[in-house]
């Protein structure tokens, strides 16, 4: 047996799904701090700065290339392992425990995910395609600060950004703790704080995200 | 036809070792050429399938569970004995081998007891080896509690589910073989019928009840580990499909019946409750160690337990045996719990049970353990609630499970108990190498007779299942065995097989024509009730011999009238029960024969026309020191065979715990 | 009490399943569920049609083998419970009570709501033992164990291998079953010489079996009725890890 053979059994699979979705967590932290330079409400100078760097940095944009790889992974394996699980009953209950023996969150997180794939989609297309393609066309760096501001004036933008981040948090109470049940955290010792902390991080980072189209939309950043 | 228990000549405590290392042995070679039939995957079956495949010989195991570890051993609860003398209280082989003795009244065979003692301290090893978590103590060692009919600590356990968990670690044994291919596994196989050759058991049919397909196998010797027959008194506390059937099968193919009559009533199982009811729960005896036993000193007695102040209780064990108190041996306290039922004592609604109260245990631990938290000033509800938490770990699962049941929360109320069937020391005959009076068909745990003589000691019948897979089997089939050498595996288009195989055909077409009107389970519970009354706790001459005409035409009627839906080749439930009845049947006959005929009293067996003054068994050393063995001549057609009992070591006595 | 059933009723493994809807009458809040439907088949009986199968034997839950899923839930409706131990008095006049069995692709339906649960058995073969012949065992208390971890351990051993916890994920997956064997031996010295390998082998075996891959979901715990805890699962997945990042555990 090889690594490739241990990373395919079940528990290999949960730990793929666990360590990239650990790593977005870590990627999410960032982006939500570099984004968060906003609410300066300075006319975008510190954002602009903070932007300039991790998009022309040249570590940052390697890491790129491996959140992007960890993203479609966690992606691809995630609906995967959804199908496969689907596939692993056949026949359906004609009456299902639902919310009796676990928690809705819980069992939608391919639901969860795709919703936030399709946000996800709306949201590279706006800013990051754009701005990365001005870049290998030789047109420098657009700037962000004035494409948010353009962009949230649409009610709908503003909507869709506001599910999409409802639904990465709820992906995240699930996720965060998930992550370290399958590292093998989730003792008796550990387990109440990790939950704790994981609902913490849950509400703040997509609040803080969801702050933003509606903090543009509203004027209160100018 | 002269029994012969080949017990090895020699002191008592030389008798196993000579026999060890005398009898005759089986090169490995060899032992790759023989095949071992085991039925029943109990703690019996699964160590002796285990052992077997581990030494090289080919194994078929046989259930008729899903799996060999749902096998009903799963369900004994309390503990098993163990002469350790861990807690250095005096225990010694000696006294287990005493305690056993008397405990089964002088109904048991020394020899063989005595090896049960031996062995007993080999098996805690191999258990705890294998993984089983027995309970332990702070610093790591084994823990121990006591068991009714004796005076020492030697019973190991694992919270209420002891029997569980020794199960799960001979399954697991036993699953170690399966992946090594030494043992091939047949689940959801019940076993019809033992295939003679030339005088000799060369194997079984055996139907898959899933398809209900009928499977010739054959094997060198077979071994029948297949439980008691508590179910033919319908409600027990056995499993649903707990039954006699294999071994009645064998009986009818020439292995003698030992004490068929011999039945234990467990003192402590939660009582009836209504027409409905499916089987009995037992309570574990290990709440006799702080449970106390009591009835209302007023006969019809109706208030409330907790109304009832301590002087107008009849603590009636502690009075009557001070020594032992409420851990008497189980016939006695049963007894006694039916004479004061009887008498118009009981408690309850249906007035059939009496009080097993913790109220006093929890106060004496909430103290010491208030002590131990240093809380000298603790209130009384202070109190309650420590010891509640210390009861709770003792015995948690066992109240909880009393719950469930009852829906009375035995922690706030005293639970009401009432004896049940539990256990039958009456099973196949079987000498010292546990082989039945069939030449190459060997009995062990509760499915053969042997140790416990008229009575078992609470936490022994584990040890014995045990005890004969492990650590008997495996020396005395060898022995036997290695005549075996030259014979070829038979195969099985011989026309023994063929001729096995139609008679079990012919049975079930037969019952599936009958095509009456009564279920297989109105048989069973009519069955049920006249054993009960009349066979039961006790039993009298009058009784038995309208019992043994009722069950005759109870026979007569099942056989003319009994309906089982479904078709033969197919899951068909019904038609295994309907099997399985009619054994039972049989069997009632045979088991009230028996107790007609074993004029005296004696353990379980408790004769209402020989009883002391005060209401104790009264034995008959001089006539009934023997077991009863008996053959198969026929339907309904029984001759009994007397084997004598020799004490070399231990003095009969009238049985005492005052 | 008076009550309407829906059962599944299935021939056999080759034939599609369908509810069949049965009246009971006069049940008493005393019976257990299983007596309920003793019931249910002697009318069945007395009708002339066939009973409907089920599996049972202890019926004092600890044998594992009663398996029905009961208005959406293994086991029924109470917390820590067989469906053996369910009492009637759960339910009240006029009630409708939908019956399953346990369904997975690795437990296939025999007949109505009797399942093939092998497949635990051959989890259990691939590694759920300790590998000590008869006879070769040290004196019982040679090793000390902390009690501690032989109480985890015996908290673990407790698993009824019922399949409530398959029946339940809503991924059909063996997860609780396999943690709770898996520490039941790793937490012991005893289990130690096999620790990693065991692991490895009896996780290959789940996923050759068919059943899911745990997402952590939580419903087997809620539903066994042992209460084996989630915590086993982070044992197991520990033991994976440390069994894969050491490299030793080449032996299936």
């Amino acid at each position: 047996m090889n690594w490739k053979h241990y990373f395919n059994t079940s528990i290999g699979k949960k730990l793929q799904m666990s360590l990239t979705g650990l790593f977005l967590i870590l990627f999410l932290i960032v982006h939500c701090y570099v984004n968060a330079q906003i609410f300066y409400n300075d006319g975008g100078v510190r954002f602009n700065e903070a932007a300039h760097f991790m998009g022309t940095n040249f570590l940052i944009r390697a890491i790129e290339f491996g959140l992007f790889g960890f993203l479609i992974l966690h992606i691809v394996q995630g609906l995967m392992l959804w199908s496969s699980n689907r596939a692993k009953r056949t026949n359906r209950y004609a009456v299902s425990a639902g919310n009796q023996t676990s928690k809705w969150y819980s069992r939608s997180m391919a639901l969860l995910g795709t919703l936030i794939l399709l946000f996800l989609v709306l949201h590279l297309s706006k800013f990051w395609a754009p701005n990365r393609y001005s870049q290998l066309s030789g047109n420098g760096e657009k700037n962000l600060f004035e494409m948010m501001r353009d962009e949230f004036q649409m009610s709908w933008v503003v909507i869709v950004y506001t599910f999409g981040c409802i639904s990465l948090g709820w992906h995240l109470v699930h996720g965060f703790y998930s992550s370290f049940q399958t590292l093998g955290l989730g003792t008796h010792k550990y387990k109440g704080f990790i939950k704790s902390i994981g609902i913490a991080f849950s509400i703040i980072v997509p609040l803080i995200f969801a702050a933003m189209p509606v903090a543009f939309f509203m004027q209160w950043i100018k | 036809m002269a029994l012969n228990s080949k017990i090895p000549s020699g002191s008592i405590d030389s008798k196993w070792t000579t026999y060890k290392s005398t009898c005759k042995l089986v090169n490995p070679a060899n032992k790759r050429h023989l095949e071992i039939i085991v039925v029943g995957t109990g703690l019996a079956g699964a160590s002796a399938a285990a052992s077997l495949g581990e030494m090289g010989y080919k194994v078929k195991a046989f259930c008729f569970q899903d799996s060999p570890r749902r096998a009903h051993s799963i369900a004994a609860q309390g503990g098993i004995n163990a002469a350790k003398n861990y807690q250095n209280d005096g225990d010694s082989t000696y006294r287990l081998f005493y305690d056993t003795i008397k405990g089964g009244d002088y109904r048991a065979r020394e020899g063989n007891v005595h090896r049960l003692a031996e062995v007993s301290v080999n098996i805690i090893d191999q258990c705890v080896a294998a993984g089983v978590p027995f309970a332990r103590e702070y610093g790591g060692l084994l823990s121990n509690r006591s068991f009714g009919g004796t005076q020492v600590q030697r019973t190991f356990y694992a919270a209420g589910q002891t029997g569980q968990q020794l199960l799960i670690g001979a399954y697991q044994g036993l699953e170690r073989q399966v992946s090594l291919g030494t043992v091939e596994m047949f689940s959801r196989h019940e076993m019809l019928e033992v295939v003679m050759v030339e005088g000799k058991a060369r194997g079984i049919i055996a139907r898959n009840l899933v398809t209900g397909e009928l499977e010739r196998h054959f094997g060198h010797a077979v071994l029948l580990c297949t439980g008691g027959y508590g179910n033919v008194f319908y409600l027990s506390t056995n499993a649903m499909g707990s039954n006699v059937t294999a071994a009645w099968k064998a009986h009818k193919k020439g292995a003698f019946f030992g004490n068929p009559c011999f039945t234990q009533i467990h003192p402590t199982c939660i009582p009836v409750s209504g027409d409905h009811q499916s089987k009995l729960t037992l309570m574990s005896e290990s709440l006799r160690n702080d449970g106390r036993i009591w009835v209302p000193k007023a006969k019809g007695d109706n208030r409330e337990p907790t109304d009832i102040p301590e002087e107008e209780r009849d603590y009636y064990l502690e009075r009557r045996y001070p020594a032992f108190g409420n851990l008497v041996p189980r016939d006695v306290a049963s007894r006694r719990a039916k004479e004061l039922c009887d008498a118009g004592y009981g408690v309850g609604s249906s007035k059939m049970a009496v009080y097993l109260d913790f109220a006093a245990a929890i106060e004496r631990y909430g103290k010491i353990e208030a002590n131990k938290q240093g809380k000298q000033n603790a209130s009384k509800a202070e109190i309650i609630d420590l010891g509640r938490d210390v009861v709770k770990s003792k015995y948690g699962n066992l109240f909880e499970m009393f719950e469930k049941i009852t829906g009375e929360n035995p922690y706030k109320v005293p639970m009401r108990i009432y004896p049940a069937v539990h256990y039958t020391m009456g099973g196949l005959w079987v000498d010292y190498e546990l082989m039945t009076t069939v030449p190459g068909l060997y009995a062990l745990g509760e499915a053969n007779f042997s140790d416990h003589g008229a009575n078992r000691l609470g936490a022994s019948a584990l040890m014995q299942g045990l005890a004969d897979g492990y650590f008997v089997i495996p020396y005395t089939l060898g022995n036997n065995l290695a005549d075996d050498i030259r014979t070829k595996a038979i195969p099985t288009d011989h026309p023994a097989f063929a001729a096995a195989e139609k008679d079990v055909n012919d049975r079930i077409n037969r019952l599936m024509g009958i095509k009456g009107k009564r279920s297989v389970e109105s048989f069973h519970k009519r069955l049920g009730k006249i054993m009960w009354d009349k066979c039961g706790m006790g039993r009298n001459a009058k009784g038995l011999k309208e019992a043994i005409e009722e069950i005759k035409s109870l026979k007569k009627e099942f056989w003319s009238d009994v309906r089982i839906p479904g078709d033969i080749k197919e899951y068909n439930p019904e038609l295994d029960k309907a099997g399985r009845v009619a054994d039972f049947i049989e069997l009632g006959e045979l088991m009230c024969i028996d107790a007609l005929n074993r004029n005296e009293s004696c353990g379980g067996h408790f004769r209402e026309e020989y009883q002391t003054e005060d209401g104790e068994a009264l034995r008959d050393d001089e006539n009934y020191m023997n077991v009863s063995a008996w053959e198969y001549k026929g339907d309904g057609n029984f001759v009994m065979h007397k084997e004598e009992l020799i004490y070399e070591v231990v003095h009969p006595s009238q049985r005492s715990y005052k | 009490m008076n009550l309407t059933l829906k059962v599944w009723k299935q021939k056999n493994n080759k034939t599609q399943g369908a509810f069949e809807t049965f009246k009971v009458s006069n049940i008493s809040s005393e019976m257990s569920f299983l007596e309920m439907f003793d019931v249910l088949n002697e009318q069945l009986v007395a009708e002339g049609k066939e009973p409907v199968a089920f599996d049972h034997d202890c019926r004092e839950g600890i044998c594992g083998m009663c398996s029905m899923y009961i208005n959406g839930r293994a086991h029924g409706p109470w917390t820590h419970n067989t469906t053996c131990q369910l009492h009637m008095r759960e339910y009240k006049d006029g009630d409708t009570i939908v019956v399953e069995p346990w369904r997975a692709n690795a437990f296939p339906v025999i007949k109505d709501l009797v399942v093939n649960r092998s497949s635990f058995d051959r989890i259990i073969q691939s590694g759920g033992y300790i590998s000590v012949n008869t006879g070769n065992a040290v004196d019982a208390n040679a090793l000390p164990v902390e009690k501690q971890k032989a109480d985890d351990s015996f908290a673990a051993a407790m698993c009824i291998g019922c399949g409530a916890c398959v029946a339940a994920c809503p991924n059909a997956s063996a997860m609780l079953f396999v943690s709770a064997k898996v520490s039941h031996l790793s937490l012991l010295p005893q289990g130690e010489p096999e620790r990693k390998a065991r692991a490895v082998n009896m996780v290959n075996q789940m996923d050759t079996e068919g059943f899911g891959s745990c997402t952590n979901i939580g419903a087997c715990e809620a539903e066994c009725p042992k209460g084996i805890s989630l915590e086993n699962i982070a044992r197991l997945n520990r033991e994976y890890i440390s069994a894969v990042l050491s490299g030793s555990a080449n032996s299936a």
